[in-house]
């Protein structure tokens, strides 16, 4: 047999027919939020009923508060985002779809929560209506968004056209250096490959670095491949992320699990496996990254200073860097790390999970934040975690806010957002224009380089910190 | 749900020379919460057309004639971003019906074909000329067909572009894939069955 990449094993076990080139994929499951609004109401105007109800799972996230939260929905002060959250209450009770809603403990991120229920899992194709979905192929799954009229297919029929996508391998290879984490190496890959090098292409991440990476670590790489323009990101499944899934409560129990484990260790691409596009990246010579503009390939070291347009290889890039610079109010020249910044935000799917706030608060224990930084876990789950292990108090202490779970300043629809003119240190996954709250700008970086900015109200070295510890 | 078929066009093409244009500017993520209709031509490229208390800012679309472009001509990347389709029914409502780019985010693409926009993907140094030609005449129009494949330049070049025979097919007829899903039932239904029976765990756990 000729050997196969992981992608096309998951893609080939899900083709349920072809018809002029384009599969209809069978998909195990589907993941929506608030948003889904406008899906339902469209679904109900067809007639129709969600095909298979115990494989779609609902989230409140994007539209729910971070503050206030005992008070549940009730606690919403603008009527028109209470109501998203209701209707998904309402819709979800209507159609039989599970909800992980504003009062569950459990209540988080759509892409956070999956993965700590057990419902994300090795081979599983998994749509989400959000971009970010690529985050679930951290387990070996594929997993990717869609946008609403696809969702509608998706809840009306349980499958979806498509069309097959190319599949690259990103080989990542040594040690990442002290400072440097999951995230500074997908931002570096970005500025390498650009915001659409893996256009039309599925990643997979390989090399010994994403090999001795944690579950979590693997999420913040997988999670961003979008923003490289892939269709997905995926991880091969070995014992790391077995490990996770154990006794997770969706996960498959006793026999049932050595079944699913003896299929799951047949996923990784064969020795020999063929791939439309090869890169290699070598961990060791990476520093902390942070971005400078207004799309997220604008990456560079921290170490650097902003670009001038002047030293751009071609008009159109001219035109592109100064249109950035212009936005972002930064002149060309002047060091990374001057840059001050008005807040910090620690949260989004990106990085709003128990290490990332570990990383963050190893930080925050160093000295007192001079300007506001909120803390948003990712979910319920993480929050009483971190609250276990008593980093809310460290964060508090040194003067970070300790908020309820939600998508908040991430994309800025639940009232949570910045002010125009406003620079953000975020450790969230788009610092496209306006993203944060109109005008507001936005600098993507770690979770410990973003605890670094909290304490020096700029850009910041975190390795200068940490060394002095 | 009918989608609007798309068959030919000629129409008034405005240039966007900038890369990377994302579903943010396309349809600030504030907007989300408003119902699909004609609200939306205002939204789209909301906070590039518009200062804070309303007025209009200097881009392209709020310039004569590109108030009633048909037809966008960018650059790499065009839609890249988020998930959701109000970008797409932004520019549809504008009046917007073909993106002409040298490349596109994955789920815009996607996205268009589900609500007859057509996107098109030329080769870069097409797109550059075509931008050049329409900056130097202003209001010029553009003549997309899509059953022959071709767009049709202001100097009267045809360029030949690709797209999926199925995709072609539905945007002509105005098909959507609900429809086109049902006829598979029984099939679709067998291939199930089969899948979940090799996969006796995914139905274990709680
Ligand atoms: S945290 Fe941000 S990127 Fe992630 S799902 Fe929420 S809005 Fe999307």
């Amino acid at each position: 047999m000729t050997p196969q990449t992981m992608f096309e094993k998951i893609w080939q076990s899900h083709v349920a027919l072809e018809e002029e080139g384009e599969v209809l994929l069978y998909v195990d499951r589907a993941l929506i939020h608030e948003a889904s609004l406008h899906t339902f109401a469209n679904l109900e105007k067809m007639g129709r009923s969600v095909r298979r109800p115990a494989q779609v799972f609902a989230f409140s996230d994007h539209y729910v508060p971070t503050t206030g939260r005992d008070k549940g929905v009730e606690g919403i002060a603008i009527p028109e985002i209470r109501n998203m959250v209701v209707q998904l209450q309402k819709n979800t009770v209507r159609h039989g779809v599970m909800l992980f809603g504003i009062d569950d403990p459990r209540q988080g991120i759509l892409h956070i929560v999956p993965p700590e229920q057990g419902i994300t899992q090795p081979g599983l194709l998994i749509t989400g209506a959000d971009s970010h979905s690529s985050t679930h192929g951290a387990f070996g799954c594929l997993a990717f968004g869609i946008g609403s009229s696809d969702m509608l297919h998706v809840l009306a029929t349980q499958a979806l056209w498509q069309r097959k996508p190319k599949n690259m391998r990103i080989t990542v290879d040594g040690a990442l250096p002290f400072g440097v984490s999951a995230k500074d190496l997908i931002l570096a890959i970005i500025a390498r490959i650009g915001a659409g090098g893996g256009a039309g292409h599925v990643l997979e991440y390989a090399g010994s670095t994403i090999r001795s990476m944690s579950m979590e670590a693997r999420m913040t790489v997988s999670n961003m491949s979008i923003e490289a323009g892939a269709r997905a990101g995926m991880i091969a499944p070995d014992e790391t992320t077995f490990g996770y899934l154990a006794d997770r409560p969706f996960a498959p129990r006793g026999g049932a699990w050595n079944d699913a484990v003896a299929y799951w260790k047949g996923l990784p691409s064969d020795p020999g496996a063929k791939f439309d596009r090869e890169v290699r990246f070598d961990a060791s010579q990476l520093a902390p990254m942070v971005t400078w503009g207004t799309s997220p390939e604008h990456a560079l070291p921290i170490t650097g200073c902003v670009p001038d347009p002047r030293d751009a290889a071609d008009e159109d890039k001219r035109a592109e860097i100064g249109a950035a610079l212009d936005y972002m109010a930064l002149k060309p020249g002047s060091p990374l790390s001057e840059i001050a910044v008005d807040r910090v935000f620690i949260g989004s799917c990106t990085n709003s999970r128990i290490e990332d706030l570990r990383a963050a608060a190893s930080v925050a224990r160093l000295g007192k934040a001079v300007v506001p930084a909120w803390i948003v876990p990712g979910s319920g789950t993480v929050k009483a975690q971190a609250e276990k292990e008593g980093l809310d108090r460290i964060f508090t202490a040194a003067g970070f806010e300790w908020r309820s779970p939600g998508c908040s300043l991430c994309t800025a629809i639940n009232g949570d957002q910045l002010k125009p003119g406003e620079r953000c240190a975020s450790t969230s996954n788009r610092n496209f224009r306006g993203r944060q709250g109109t005008g507001g700008r936005t600098h993507l970086l770690s979770p410990a380089m973003a605890a670094a900015a909290a304490l020096t109200g700029r850009l910041c070295d975190v390795r200068e910190l940490e060394e002095k510890r | 749900m009918t989608m609007p078929p798309f068959t030919t066009l000629t129409a008034i093409a405005a240039p966007m020379g900038e890369p990377n244009v994302d579903t943010n500017q396309l349809c600030p993520t504030r907007f989300n919460k408003v119902p699909r209709g004609p609200k939306h031509a205002q939204i789209l490229f909301h906070d590039l057309r518009f200062n804070a208390e309303g007025s209009e800012k200097d881009f392209v679309l709020n310039r004569e004639p590109y108030r009633t472009a048909g037809i966008i001509v960018g650059d790499r990347n065009f839609g890249c971003g988020s998930a959701r389709e109000y970008a797409v029914w932004a520019l549809y409502e504008f009046g917007i019906r073909c993106v002409i780019a040298s490349s596109f985010g994955d789920i815009f693409v996607n996205n268009c074909y589900k609500n007859g926009l057509l996107p098109v993907v030329l080769p870069h140094e097409s797109v550059l000329a075509i931008r050049r030609q329409l900056r130097e005449r202003v209001g010029a129009t553009l003549s997309v067909d899509l059953a022959a494949q071709t767009v049709t330049d202001v100097a009267g070049s045809v360029h030949r572009f690709e797209i999926h025979p199925v995709r072609r097919k539905c945007l002509l007829e105005g098909l959507d894939d609900i429809a086109r899903t049902e006829q598979y039932r029984e099939r679709l239904e067998t291939f199930e069955t089969g899948y979940l029976r090799q996969r006796s765990w995914l139905r274990s756990g709680a």
